[in-house]
């Protein structure tokens, strides 16, 4: 682990170079506690990684930072070639405004455990609201790829229900239709089946890894070791703040080579 | 323990038909009640002071009906002003700009401070200080000093005191301005109790602050905004009686006070004032009704209690009326 500068002419990656996500030496304190502390992480366009790890290790922290919703203290992050949150320019960095932070959001989907559905907003409003409002389709056109991804996620005759009306199932794949609507180039996934009850962990899974099939690119931090190994082309395993291990899920799971991993996979599995 | 599966054909047992708790207290509150309730109705049958005939008769005559109307009035726009401003308040004191948090906060400690009745009259008392009021560039006078030309004025447009800050309007701003302080409070507390989940979710689908205030936090912090908002109209209303000091004439109490003076015939008509403020409290009461009616869409039991009843009616396939919706 370096100190907390990082040079500013380290390689920045280009879009188009088959990274879609890059993050360099990220650190993050709340206060006096470093929850990140110097995380490097590669993904490529249609990949699907997913970070694994106990509570507290700071994945979610470091999710939340890949779109901005938590400021790094140092490193950098870049989605498919755009450095997040800052500009570069002379060799210093600018705080981005909020309009521009705004923007790269959109080309980034995420997805959280407690779904955070509007509840004041039916299900078919919930999802054109952003696409509307950002002037990016006409009302009508909106309607139309809302009610055709409500299909895709199987909930293509809930349109008028409210949130409060449906299951913690049917609500999260109803935000992963809302975060599909922006057409993302990235999704990211907050441990997304966390607050399901068993049954209903299995239908939103079924729509992830639908997703993962058509070639989205996702980040998805979990703790459904199946899914990672079914559907994950990385794994990368994080304990208190930095990452311990990371490779093909299948081997990793397989054959852990650090104790801190052996440890976490005895207990889940 | 044993499971029986095997007995589908058990009987049903018989319902329960128990004796239920007797309550003789509440036959005897009943009858405390009753007692009190036909000595009251007694009271206000044969006391002369009353004098009905006379209180319908005045209640209805044009003053009153102006006074009434300018009550009302002063209730919709010194309200309006309230709400608005309040939730400009709010949002400042919310504000990460710490310049509009401090203003939001020695706002509110001003107009929360000074009490109703002595804003009512210091307004009133306020084209003491200019007898015109002009628009312009500030501080002219002294910019033209500095530059050594004498009565340099820069102004564009200005009335007369008296024409602008009639009582009317020192009485909306006395009220409003003092309102907007404690709406800035109930406005605050409303959007600190939506799930800050909502804000994020809004914020990664790439929302702008604006839009998210405005789409999907307002919205949401109107159900608990409503109700002490009905509160304060309710309480504005009685408190328009205090223009009475400004002074302002045309406004219901004072109307009905002055045709008591004259006809010496004061109680009748505090009570003919009393009937008038529950009359328009009971209207305001319905209008909140269906305000927290309308933002409570998607909260609560009611919503999905009625979608459940529509979904068994269209189960059972009977009722037309549930039915018909999906």
């Amino acid at each position: 682990m370096t100190g907390a500068t990082v040079s500013t002419q380290s390689g920045v990656p280009t879009a188009g170079s088959g990274l879609m996500v890059r993050a360099e030496q990220v650190h993050k304190s709340f206060g006096s506690l470093e929850v990140l502390k110097g995380i490097d992480l590669e993904v490529r366009s249609g990949e699907v990684c997913c970070l694994l790890g106990p509570s507290g290790s700071g994945k979610s922290t470091f999710l939340r930072c890949i779109n901005h919703l938590e400021k790094i203290n140092a490193g950098r992050i870049w989605v498919d070639g755009d450095l997040i949150g800052y500009r570069e320019h002379g060799g210093k960095l600018h705080e981005l405004r909020e309009k521009e932070v705004a923007a790269q959001r959109r080309s980034i989907g995420m997805v959280f455990q407690r779904f955070n559905l509007f509840p004041h907003m039916t299900v078919l409003q919930n999802i054109v609201e952003a696409p509307v409002l950002l002037g990016r389709e006409k009302k009508s056109a909106a309607r139309d790829r809302a009610a055709a991804l409500l299909e895709r996620v199987g909930l293509g005759d809930k349109l008028r229900s409210y949130p409060g009306q449906l299951s913690g199932g049917q609500q999260q794949r109803v935000a992963i239709a809302r975060a599909l609507a922006m057409q993302p180039k990235l999704m990211l996934f907050d441990e997304p089946t966390s607050a399901l009850d068993p049954e209903l962990v299995g239908e939103v899974l079924d729509v992830m890894k639908d997703l993962a099939r058509d070639g989205m690119t996702m980040i998805v931090v979990t703790h459904e070791i199946g899914f990672a190994r079914e559907v994950g082309d990385s794994l990368v395993f994080m304990d208190d703040g930095v990452v311990v291990e990371s490779g093909n899920p299948r081997e990793v799971i397989a054959n852990p080579r650090h104790e801190r991993t052996k440890a976490f996979l005895a207990k889940v599995l | 323990m044993s499971v029986d599966t095997e007995t589908p054909e058990r009987a049903r047992p018989e319902p329960i038909q128990a004796v239920p708790v007797r309550h003789p207290g509440r036959w005897v509150a009943v009858a405390v009640i009753a007692v009190l309730t036909a000595m009251f109705v007694h009271l206000l049958v044969t006391n002369k002071a009353f004098n009905w005939a006379f209180m319908v008769d005045e209640m209805f005559r044009p003053p009153i009906i102006a006074g009434l109307r300018g009550t009302i009035a002063l209730l919709v726009t010194s309200m309006l002003i309230g709400i608005v401003l309040g939730i400009a308040l709010a949002i400042m004191r919310l504000s990460e700009n710490p310049i509009l948090r401090g203003v939001s906060w020695v706002y509110t400690w001003f107009f929360r401070a000074v009490p109703r009745l002595v804003l009512a009259i210091l307004f009133g008392n306020l084209g003491i200080l200019w007898a015109r009021v002009e628009f312009g560039l500030p501080f002219d006078r002294q910019i033209g000093a500095l530059f050594g030309i004498d009565n340099f004025e820069a102004r564009l447009f200005g009335f007369s005191a008296v024409d602008i800050l009639t009582g009317f309007v020192a009485g909306m701003l006395a009220l409003g301005l003092s309102e907007a302080a404690y709406m800035a409070e109930i406005v605050r507390a409303g959007i600190q109790s939506v799930d800050e989940g909502q804000t994020e979710a809004a914020q990664a689908l790439g929302l702008s602050r604006a839009h998210i205030l405005r789409r999907i936090v307002l919205p949401q912090a109107m159900r608990v905004i409503v109700p002490p908002t009905g509160n304060e109209t309710i309480a504005m209303l009685k408190d328009t009686s205090l223009v009475a000091f400004v002074p302002v004439s045309m406004e219901l109490f004072f109307q009905l006070k002055a045709v008591g003076n004259r006809t010496f015939q004061v109680f009748p008509m505090l009570v003919a004032a009393t009937l008038w403020y529950l009359v328009l409290t009971s209207v305001l009461l319905v209008g909140q009704y269906y305000l927290e009616r309308h933002f409570s869409k998607g909260f609560g039991r009611s919503e999905r209690a009625r979608q459940r009843l529509r979904d068994i009616a269209a189960e059972s396939g009977g009722n037309a009326s549930g039915t018909a919706e999906r």
